[in-house]
């Protein structure tokens, strides 16, 4: 069984989204609709609300917290966000989300390997140990 | 494991209120990610936050105020989305909705306590961190600058965290706040290219744009740089690496202060020699417009220095710029104060030029709405304006860019080697 990580956040189950490429959730995403806009992402037009996003890592950028922050506000955001290693922007812009409005996004990390096994997962349970399984 | 001060501790727990209760939260959760093993204190922030991208960044500020937040330590402001000190640049009517969202978030920073410098080149002013100190610092140049050339320690403090950092007065003791992990692992030596091209003030962006690229987020270290190098030259190399690669921190020898020569630094195996092929890649990287007809002029990205301003009125020598074509000198207040004391201000805007202050030229209206061929001497603001305002970039000198803009085309310095 694989045991991730969890960064912030509580139990979360539902669809995936595995991402080809890594995110940068400002300027390739928009908060408003959830809808990943980078031309140059392979996912672009698919929209991020209410899944389990699998993805190695984002695309770094400092605006990032504000971005998550907005989509979980708008009610736009993953409810869940799967990475291979820590990412310090996603787990503060979610733990102020979780704060102002009550809202959740879990974000947490796993390895390589296990992300790997996970992407062929439909839907996803995340328990609030990390446990992670699979429907 | 992250050890806690009794006081860190009472924070955590709430004892000094909801906002520094979550101040403190977010500072030991980016510490216990970092598997940081205590909390630092620090001396100085400077906020990315205030930037508007949202209405999630009013609620927070809104909630710190209203919950008791004060800051530990002296706290300054990157720029704003919109000018406090000329609303005008910015008119309500076009987009109600980021203006006032924009204009509340920089009131609510001040009502918090910051000092309002409204800059992302905070270094140009008196008054801030010296060598050794802690910092929290957020915008990527000043990162790259404060780190380097004052030879201060900071990471780079996304959103919410440097907020968290100055309220708390503390940053977790990991990455380049450690003397183990600001050493170079990628050595680029510039020595074997002619002096008098490393002269140029191009070679600062050109060299900066080239080793962000080869560094990613590496440490690098340059060496043939000159001690004598003007600070703006600096912070030139210090924007473009941390925008073509996320170089957080880059030592020059005999010029940064950690680097009195290489191996008071390098770490490493890699040396990278540059050549005159490798500069004239970047000076076509960083120009996507052929030269031609000129649409516009955009300076000062990060905000322009006053011995670049200095230089701008000598090359300029009281001609004016073709009529009609908008020619902008991004700076801060402080700056723009300094250089109007010396009368340059005047003596530009006779001569057809804007110097907006508080704002990045990249949300300025009147670059907002251009088309067409820009012309820049900025790596910084060559690298990001295609894709953020859809122009077309003439990257050049700052002569280049002065004798453009009399003519109304491009133009090009026969006696610059990277024009040829």
């Amino acid at each position: 069984m694989i045991r991730a990580r969890i960064l912030t956040g509580e139990a979360a189950e539902g669809s995936v989204l595995s991402l080809d490429e890594p995110l940068s959730f400002w300027g390739a995403f928009e908060p408003r609709t959830g809808v990943i806009i980078d031309v140059h992402h392979p996912q672009r037009g698919a929209c991020v609300k209410g899944m389990i996003l699998l993805m190695t890592e984002t695309r770094g950028s400092g605006s990032a917290p504000g971005a998550i922050a907005e989509a979980i506000r708008l009610g736009t955001a993953p409810d869940a966000i799967i990475l291979a290693e820590p990412d310090i922007n996603l787990a503060v812009g979610a733990e102020v989300a979780a704060v102002l409005y009550g809202r959740h996004c879990l974000i947490a990390c796993v390895t390589l390997d296990e992300l790997a096994r996970l992407r062929s997962a439909g839907r996803l349970r995340i328990a609030a140990d990390g446990a992670v399984t699979a429907g | 494991m992250l050890e806690l001060s009794d006081h860190s501790r009472a924070m955590l727990a709430g004892d000094a209120g909801k906002a520094m209760q979550l101040a403190m939260r977010l500072v030991v959760k980016a510490a216990t990610i970092m598997e940081a093993e205590r909390l630092i204190p620090i001396s100085f922030a400077h906020l990315d936050a205030c930037f508007y991208t949202g209405q999630a960044h009013v609620d927070f500020v809104r909630f710190l105020i209203e919950n008791g937040a004060t800051l530990a330590v002296e706290t300054w402001t990157n720029n704003g989305v919109v000018s406090l000190a000329d609303p005008t640049l910015r008119p309500e009517r076009e987009d109600p909705e980021t203006v006032q969202g924009a204009t509340e978030l920089m009131r609510l920073y001040e009502k918090l306590g910051t000092r309002p410098t409204w800059t992302c080149a905070p270094y140009q002013h008196a008054g801030g961190p010296k060598f050794g100190d802690h910092i929290a610092v957020g915008e990527s140049n000043a990162v790259s600058y404060y780190n380097s050339v004052v030879g201060a320690r900071t990471n780079k403090y996304g959103d919410y965290l440097d907020v968290a950092c100055a309220l708390t007065g503390l940053a977790p003791d990991a990455g380049l706040h450690r003397t183990e992990e600001r050493g170079a692992t990628l050595h680029i030596d510039a020595t074997g290219l002619p002096e008098e091209w490393r002269r140029e003030d191009v070679f600062a962006h050109l060299i900066g744009h080239h080793t962000g690229r080869l560094a990613g987020r590496r440490v690098p270290v340059i060496s043939g740089l000159f001690p004598d190098a003007p600070k703006h030259a600096l912070k030139a190399i210090s924007s473009a690496a941390a925008s073509s690669g996320g170089v957080e921190l880059w030592h020059g020898t005999g010029v940064t202060p950690e680097a009195p020569e290489l191996a008071s630094v390098f770490r490493g195996t890699q040396t990278h020699v540059v050549t005159v092929d490798d500069l004239a890649r970047a000076h076509r990287d960083l120009s996507t417009a052929r030269d031609g007809p000129l649409d516009a002029v955009a300076l000062g990205t990060p905000h322009f220095a006053l011995s670049e301003f200095a230089d701008l009125v000598r090359l300029l020598d009281g001609r004016k710029v073709r009529s009609g074509l908008p020619f902008l000198v991004s700076t801060s207040r402080v700056v723009r104060e300094l250089a109007r004391a010396k009368g340059w201000i005047a003596e530009l805007e006779a001569c057809g030029i804007e110097v907006p202050v508080d704002v990045c030229t990249y949300h300025s209206p009147r670059v907002r709405g251009l088309q067409g061929r820009v012309m820049t001497n900025a790596a910084k603001w060559a690298y990001y304006a295609p894709g953020m305002l859809g122009v077309e970039v003439a990257f050049g000198s700052l002569r280049e860019c002065v004798e453009s803009a009399i003519r109304g085309e491009v133009w090009r310095d026969p006696a610059l080697w990277s024009a040829r």
